[in-house]
């Protein structure tokens, strides 16, 4: 009742959508570049909408040629043929799986608190090196991890963590990339709000726990969204070399050059990576927004 | 002359007793840093350090690394063949997709940004995917298989345009071409998403005062509000560009195979795993990272000192 009632008051406000539109827009204008904005639209998500349908088809309907964009009698026989031959292989599909699900979920969740911790202070205090410690971090963005592999692969060399998936956990709690969106996010974050917190007798920890961290909630989406991104594609393969602790990439790599016979789960794992970032963002879409909107790189 | 040295030491020392007092009173500020700063310089800043001294020896992890000075650079720039037509490919990809993709990135933001509101958060989430959706570029070399029944090939071949089809991906003419064409795909990443916040925070009544002032379309309108409002955006968006555009490597491999045809589709970072963890010649790869690295760097310094003209 009370939604009916809401959504009317909120008509009264619609304006006509004639008067809406800016002053400076020539109609014509706009259907060409609508027109323009659908096709680059199709473009762009062609690959990702075959890859979907290519993962639904039978076997048969793989090999068709000239090919349909869209599977005739979809079916999930591919995933289960993931599960079910894979299942038999020596290192089960499964584990390949978890090991994945294990590094994301362990390695995100250090991140977020990590990050966070450092980014509420580099926002909300001034202490000595506070500045320069930001700017280190903003020149880092600036290259690209694989400059600092060779060292890394040493210094994890050196405490014993090449084949174990800290290798790969550890290093992504200090992605400079969520701190400093975190920072920027927290800065908008209003001070008074802090010291009312101090009044009251609160410490720091319980400051950032019970004020700061409920507070920057979409800032939590954006970093997650990051650091899932990172580390669920994460080939992984330089620093581990078991078999029974390497990743889904690597695993869908494997099955790809497994040649014909392995075409339709090769389709379906494709889809089992790319499905979870996609899905994140999709849910999160706003809150990731609102945080990129203070993302801005100021002199 | 002694007597302003001897003030500056005082001031200098005057300067690091106040900040040493300020650090003592914000202990709490550096507990909370800790954890992710030792990370971060375990991590980030002691391996570009190290990566820098390795640079200079010669050292293959199992015996101690051995200084040869410069030798590695002269020997990189002299006598590597393959590590020029690396940084070749490289720069052909950087100075083509970078600038382009960055381009895009805002274009798009900017054109979706007067869409409804739900017609911009799918059109959002349809130019964004590509950039998230792991390995999905494979989906590509389907495309341009180098047979009759690659699509793009029989395509072509159904309209006319070729007669024999086109080895798309072993041929070295169309390798890096096609390496473009998906990153630039990939290419509306982080930046685009930063863009279409930034273009949401832009304040209306600006606008409005555009409109008085005689601002007569949508380009002025956009050199003249919209782009100098979106500066810090702008930079970040760079910064990411350019990240990504010197770092390809995994898309030229998984395309065009691990070596390709000719190096054709060798780009440094190709060249680095090839020396860093196939033949284990940590010095000679280090050396690579550094070269990549100053590159970069510089790279970002230039475009930074660009971007503040924009609107100015």
């Amino acid at each position: 009742m009370s939604k009916k009632k809401k959504s009317t008051v909120q008509k009264e406000y619609h304006k006509p959508l004639i008067t809406r539109r800016k002053p400076n827009r020539s109609i014509a204008g706009d259907i060409v570049l609508y027109l323009f904005l659908i096709l680059v639209a199709f473009i762009m998500a062609f690959p990702i909408i075959y890859a979907v349908s290519n993962a639904l088809k039978p076997l048969d309907e793989l090999f068709r040629f000239p090919p349909r964009i869209f599977a005739q009698h979809p079916t999930l026989d591919n995933f289960s043929d993931l599960f079910v031959t894979m299942g038999k292989s020596w290192v089960t599909f499964s584990r390949y799986l978890f090991n994945t699900v294990f590094i994301t979920v362990v390695g995100t969740a250090g991140h977020l608190i990590i990050a966070s911790m450092g980014a509420f202070v580099l926002a909300k205090y001034e202490f000595p090196g506070n500045k320069t410690f930001f700017k280190i971090i903003t020149v880092s963005m600036m290259f690209t991890g694989y400059v600092t592999m060779i060292p890394n692969y040493i210094i994890l060399n050196n405490l014993g963590w090449i084949d174990t998936y800290w290798a790969i956990i550890i290093p992504a709690f200090a992605s400079p990339m969520g701190l400093f969106l975190m920072k920027q996010f927290m800065e908008g974050l209003p001070t008074s709000l802090i010291e009312a917190a101090k009044i009251d007798g609160a410490n720091e920890w319980r400051v950032f726990i019970r004020i700061v961290m409920p507070n920057v909630k979409p800032a939590w989406m954006t970093l997650i969204i990051f650091s899932v991104q990172a580390l669920w594609n994460n080939r992984a393969s330089t620093y581990i070399y078991s078999e029974e602790r390497k990743t889904l990439v690597y695993a869908l790599q494997q099955i790809q050059s497994g040649g014909i016979a392995r075409t339709g789960q090769g389709a379906a794992v494709l889809v089992v990576v790319m499905i979870v970032p996609i899905l994140i963002f999709v849910f999160s879409e706003s809150q990731i927004l609102e945080t990129m909107a203070s993302s801005g790189l100021k002199d | 002359m002694g007597e302003y040295i001897s003030k500056y030491f005082k001031l200098r020392k005057h300067n690091a007793k106040v900040a040493w007092k300020k650090a003592k009173q914000r202990k709490m500020c550096y507990l909370f840093l800790a954890p992710y700063a030792i990370l971060f310089c375990m991590f980030y800043v002691f391996p570009v350090v190290a990566s820098i001294r390795y640079s200079f020896t010669y050292y293959n992890i199992l015996e101690s690394p051995r200084w040869i000075g410069l030798q590695n650079y002269i020997s990189l720039i002299l006598e590597d063949d393959i590590f020029l037509i690396s940084v070749k490919n490289t720069l052909m990809i950087a100075i083509i997709t970078g600038p382009l993709g960055y381009i895009l990135s805002f274009l798009f933001a900017w054109l979706i940004n007067e869409l409804p509101r739900w017609i911009r958060s799918v059109a959002v989430i349809v130019f964004y995917a590509p950039s998230i959706a792991g390995n999905c570029y494979v989906i590509f070399s389907v495309f341009f298989r180098g047979d009759a029944y690659g699509y793009v090939n029989a395509l072509l071949m159904d309209m006319g345009i070729i007669d024999t089809p086109i080895l798309w991906l072993i041929n070295p003419q169309w390798m890096l071409p096609i390496c473009m064409l998906v990153i630039l795909w990939m290419s509306l990443g982080t930046g685009f998403l930063s863009f279409v916040a930034g273009l949401q925070g832009v304040d209306r009544s600006q606008f409005e005062a555009g409109y008085m002032d005689g601002v007569k379309n949508r380009w002025q309108e956009l050199w003249f509000i919209t782009l100098p409002n979106m500066k810090p955006m702008l930079m970040f968006g760079a910064v990411m560009s350019i990240t990504q555009a010197f770092g390809v490597c995994e898309v030229t491999m998984a395309l065009c195979g691990y070596p390709s045809t000719d190096y054709a589709a060798r780009t440094i970072v190709t060249h680095l795993f090839d020396y860093g963890f196939s033949r284990y010649e940590m010095g000679y790869a280090s050396a690579i990272a550094t070269i990549l690295f100053l590159m970069m760097i510089l790279c970002n310094k230039a475009i930074q000192a660009l971007l503040r003209r924009v609107g100015t």
